[in-house]
C-alpha cells in the first residue's frame, strides 16, 4: 500500500529510459551519422545547460515550489561575466563574482518566498523581470566575445582522448551529488515532507523556511554555473543569453515525473526526460525534420507524461470495481 | 457535535468608505500619483497621442487578462494564452489574404471560434483529465506554437494584404477613443457582470475558494473549469485577431512571451494565483498600471536599458506590497469577526 507511489514513479522511469533507448534506437535507424561519438558529443553539449539547471529545479518543484527566473539569471549572470572581463578583472576573481551573483539573485528570491510569504510563481515572474533588465543594464545590446581560449576551451572542448564534452562531466558530477543529497540524505527527505505537506513537515519540527531559502540559493548558483557554461561554450557574453530557457527546464523537470504539487519525483526520471528531448530534437534535426515539429513533440510528451498516467489509473479503477461489483452479486448485499 | 455559532451579520459600511477600502482604490491611488508625477514632469505624457498610443498598447494586455482572470479564480493557470493569440492572428490574417471580400465581423468570429476551440483542448485536459492546469498549458503552449510554426512556414502577414475594410476598423476611433479600446472595455464590462452577477460567475469564486465545498453545494466543478477554459482561449483568440489589426504585421513569433506579462498584471490587480479572490476590473488596473510604468520611463527618459530593470522592480514591489496588504486585511477581518 505505502509502496504504491514508489512503484508508479519506478514505472515511469522505466518508460521513460525505455524511451531513450528506443529514441537512439529510432535515431540511428533514421540517419547513419546519429551514432557517432561527434554527434553523441554534440547532442550532449547543446542540452548542457537546461539538464544542469534541470537538477535544481528538481529539487524546488518537489518542496512545491516553482522558480521561473532561471534563465534570466543566466543572462544576468552571463553579461557580469562579460562587463567584468571587458573591465580586465582576472577570470578566477570574475568566475568568482558571478556564482555570488547568481547566488544573490537567488537569495532574493528565497528571501521573498520565505520571509514575506509570497508565492513563488509571483515572486518569480517578478524576478525574471527584474533579472532580465539587470542584464540590460548591465551590457546593454553589446556582446563581450573576446574571452581567451583557454577557457572557452572548458566550454566546448571535450576531455582529453575523448570526445566527451567537458561540461558534460561537470553535469555528470553535479547529477551524482545532487541525486546523492535529494534520496539519501535528511536534506532530501525533508524536501518531500515539505513538498507532500508542508504543514505537516512543520509540525514535524522541519526548519521549512530554511530549508526553502537554501534550495532558492541553489538554484541561482546552479543558474549562475550554466550561465558560466553558456558564456564560454558560445564564447559570447550577452544580456538576452538563454531567453525562455526556464520554460524548456520545466518542461523537463515535470516530464521527468516531478509532481508540479510537489513531494514526489527523481533525479534519474529528469536527466532521462532532458536527454530523452535533446535525442529526440537531434535525430529530427539530422532527418531534416523541421524544428517546429519538435516543440510539438515536446508539448505533447508533456501532457501525454500525466495525461497517461491517470487515464491508466482510471481504467483500473473502474476495471476493479466493475470486478469487486461482480463478485459481491452472488454475495448477501 | 459542537454547539453553532450564530451568523453575524457585519454591520453596516457606508457606501463611499467600502469603496475607498476596495482592492482597486488603492491599485487607482498608485495609479494617479504615477501618471501625475509622471505629467508634472513631462507634459506631454497626457497628450492625446501619447494616451492613445498607451491605451492600444494596454488593450491587448488587457483583453488576455480577463479570460486569465476567469482561469486564476479557480486556482488554474492559463499559460497558452500567447500561443492562442499568435495562432489565431495568424490564422485570422491568412483568412483575409486568402478572402479579401469576407466581412470583418466573420473574421472575429473564427478567431473567436479557433481560441475557444484551443481553450477546449486546455479545458478538457485540465478538467476530464485531471492534468495540472500548469503542465496542461504549458504543454499546449509548446504545442500550439509549434503549429503555428508549421502553418506559417517563415512567412508572415503584412498590413497591405489586408483589406481597406479591416483597415478601418483597426484604425478607427469614436470620439478619439480608438475601436479597439472600446471593443476591449465592452468586453471587461460584460465578464464583470457575469462574473459579479451571475450564479456562472459565482461559480468561479466557489471553485478557487475550496472545490470540495463547492462539489457538495451542487456545483458541476469540472463543466466550469472547462467553460472557463474555453473561455479564456475565446478571448485569446478575439485578441489574436486584434493584435493583426493593432500591428498589421504578423509572423510566427507573435505574442511570444505575453503569458508572463499577463500573468504578471493579474497578480498586480489583485488576482490571487491562490484562486478565489480577484475581479476583472482589478486585473484591468493591473494591465493599466504595467502599460503605464511602461510608458512613464520612457516620458522620464529613463536610460533606455535600464528600463527593463526599473519595470521589473516596480512590478515585484507592486506584487509584494499587494499581498502583503491583502494578508493584512484579512487577519483585521478575522479578528472582527472573533471578537
Amino acid at each position: 500500500m505505502t509502496n504504491k507511489p514508489v512503484r508508479t514513479l519506478l514505472g515511469w522511469e522505466a518508460a521513460l529510459i525505455g524511451l531513450v533507448a528506443l529514441a537512439l534506437l529510432g535515431g540511428s535507424l533514421l540517419h547513419d551519422a546519429f551514432l557517432t561519438g561527434a554527434n553523441l558529443s554534440n547532442l550532449s553539449s547543446n542540452l548542457v545547460e537546461i539538464a544542469l539547471i534541470a537538477l535544481t529545479m528538481t529539487l524546488v518543484v518537489i518542496a512545491a515550489e516553482i522558480d521561473l527566473s532561471v534563465a534570466s539569471i543566466v543572462g544576468m549572470c552571463s553579461a557580469l561575466l562579460g562587463v567584468l572581463w571587458a573591465a580586465g578583472v582576472a577570470m578566477p576573481l570574475a568566475l568568482f563574482l558571478t556564482l555570488v551573483l547568481g547566488a544573490a539573485a537567488g537569495f532574493v528570491n528565497g528571501w521573498l518566498v520565505t520571509r514575506l510569504g509570497l508565492p513563488s510563481l509571483a515572486v518569480t515572474i517578478g524576478t525574471l523581470a527584474l533579472y532580465r533588465g539587470l542584464a540590460y543594464a548591465l551590457l546593454g545590446d553589446r556582446a563581450v566575445a573576446d574571452f581567451p581560449p583557454l577557457w572557452t576551451n572548458l566550454g566546448f572542448g571535450t576531455v582529453p582522448g575523448t570526445q566527451i564534452p567537458i561540461p558534460i562531466v561537470a553535469f555528470a558530477v553535479l547529477a551524482v551529488i545532487t541525486a546523492v543529497a535529494l534520496h539519501a540524505t535528511p536534506f532530501g527527505r525533508a524536501l518531500y515532507a515539505i513538498g507532500a505537506n508542508e504543514l505537516a513537515a512543520r509540525f514535524s519540527g522541519l526548519r521549512v523556511e530554511r530549508t526553502k531559502l537554501v534550495l532558492f540559493v541553489l538554484s541561482g548558483l546552479m543558474s549562475a554555473f550554466a550561465a558560466i557554461v553558456y558564456t564560454f561554450r558560445f564564447s559570447s557574453a550577452r544580456a538576452d543569453n538563454a531567453v525562455g530557457l526556464e520554460l524548456a527546464v520545466i518542461a523537463a523537470v515535470l516530464l521527468g515525473g516531478v509532481s508540479i504539487f510537489g513531494g514526489r519525483g527523481s533525479v534519474i526520471g529528469v536527466i532521462a526526460a532532458v536527454f530523452l528531448i535533446g535525442i529526440i530534437q537531434n535525430a529530427l534535426t539530422l532527418a531534416d525534420v523541421p524544428n517546429e515539429i519538435l516543440t510539438i513533440v515536446t508539448g505533447l510528451l508533456l501532457i501525454l507524461s500525466v495525461l497517461g498516467p491517470n487515464l491508466a489509473a482510471r481504467v483500473r479503477a473502474t476495471r476493479e470495481r466493475r470486478a469487486h461489483a461482480s463478485a459481491t452479486k452472488g454475495g448477501a448485499l | 457535535m459542537t454547539a453553532h455559532t450564530p451568523a453575524r451579520t457585519p454591520a453596516r459600511v457606508p457606501p463611499l468608505i467600502r469603496v475607498l477600502r476596495a482592492r482597486e482604490a488603492s491599485l487607482l491611488l498608485i495609479l494617479a500619483v504615477l501618471v501625475l508625477s509622471t505629467a508634472a514632469l513631462n507634459p506631454r505624457f497626457l497628450s492625446a497621442q501619447s494616451l492613445r498610443d498607451l491605451a492600444l498598447n494596454v488593450a491587448i494586455v488587457a483583453l488576455v487578462v480577463v479570460g486569465q482572470t476567469l482561469v486564476l479564480l479557480m486556482k488554474h493557470v492559463d499559460l497558452s494564452v500567447s500561443s492562442v493569440l499568435g495562432l489565431t492572428a495568424f490564422l485570422s490574417g491568412a483568412l483575409f489574404v486568402a478572402r479579401p471580400d469576407l466581412p470583418v465581423p466573420l473574421v472575429f468570429a473564427a478567431g473567436i471560434g479557433i481560441g475557444a476551440l484551443l481553450g477546449t483542448v486546455n479545458g478538457l485536459l485540465v478538467a476530464y483529465g485531471r492534468v495540472p492546469a500548469l503542465v496542461a498549458t504549458l504543454g499546449t503552449l509548446y504545442v500550439f506554437r509549434g503549429i503555428d510554426y508549421a502553418i506559417v512556414q517563415g512567412g508572415q502577414i503584412t498590413a497591405s494584404q489586408l483589406p481597406s475594410a479591416f483597415s478601418a476598423f483597426a484604425s478607427g476611433s469614436i470620439f478619439g477613443v480608438p475601436y479597439l479600446v472600446l471593443l476591449v472595455l465592452t468586453v471587461m464590462i460584460v465578464f464583470s457582470v457575469y462574473l459579479r452577477a451571475y450564479r456562472a460567475g459565482r461559480e468561479y469564486y466557489a471553485v478557487g475558494s475550496n472545490v470540495e465545498a463547492a462539489h457538495l453545494a451542487g456545483i458541476h466543478v469540472h463543466r466550469r473549469v472547462l467553460t472557463g477554459f474555453v473561455l479564456s482561449g475565446a478571448i485569446a483568440g478575439l485578441a489574436g485577431v486584434l493584435y493583426l489589426a493593432r500591428f498589421g504585421t504578423v509572423d510566427a513569433a507573435a505574442g511570444s512571451g505575453l503569458e508572463l506579462q499577463v500573468i504578471a498584471a493579474a497578480v498586480v490587480g489583485g488576482v490571487a494565483i491562490t484562486g478565489g479572490v480577484g475581479t476583472v476590473a482589478g486585473a484591468g488596473i493591473g494591465a493599466l498600471l504595467l502599460g503605464v510604468i511602461g510608458s512613464a520611463l520612457v516620458a522620464l527618459r529613463a536610460p533606455a536599458f535600464w528600463q527593463q530593470a526599473i519595470q521589473g522592480a516596480l512590478l515585484l514591489l507592486a506584487i509584494s506590497i499587494d499581498i502583503v496588504l491583502a494578508r493584512r486585511s484579512a487577519r483585521a477581518l478575522q479578528e472582527r469577526s472573533h471578537r
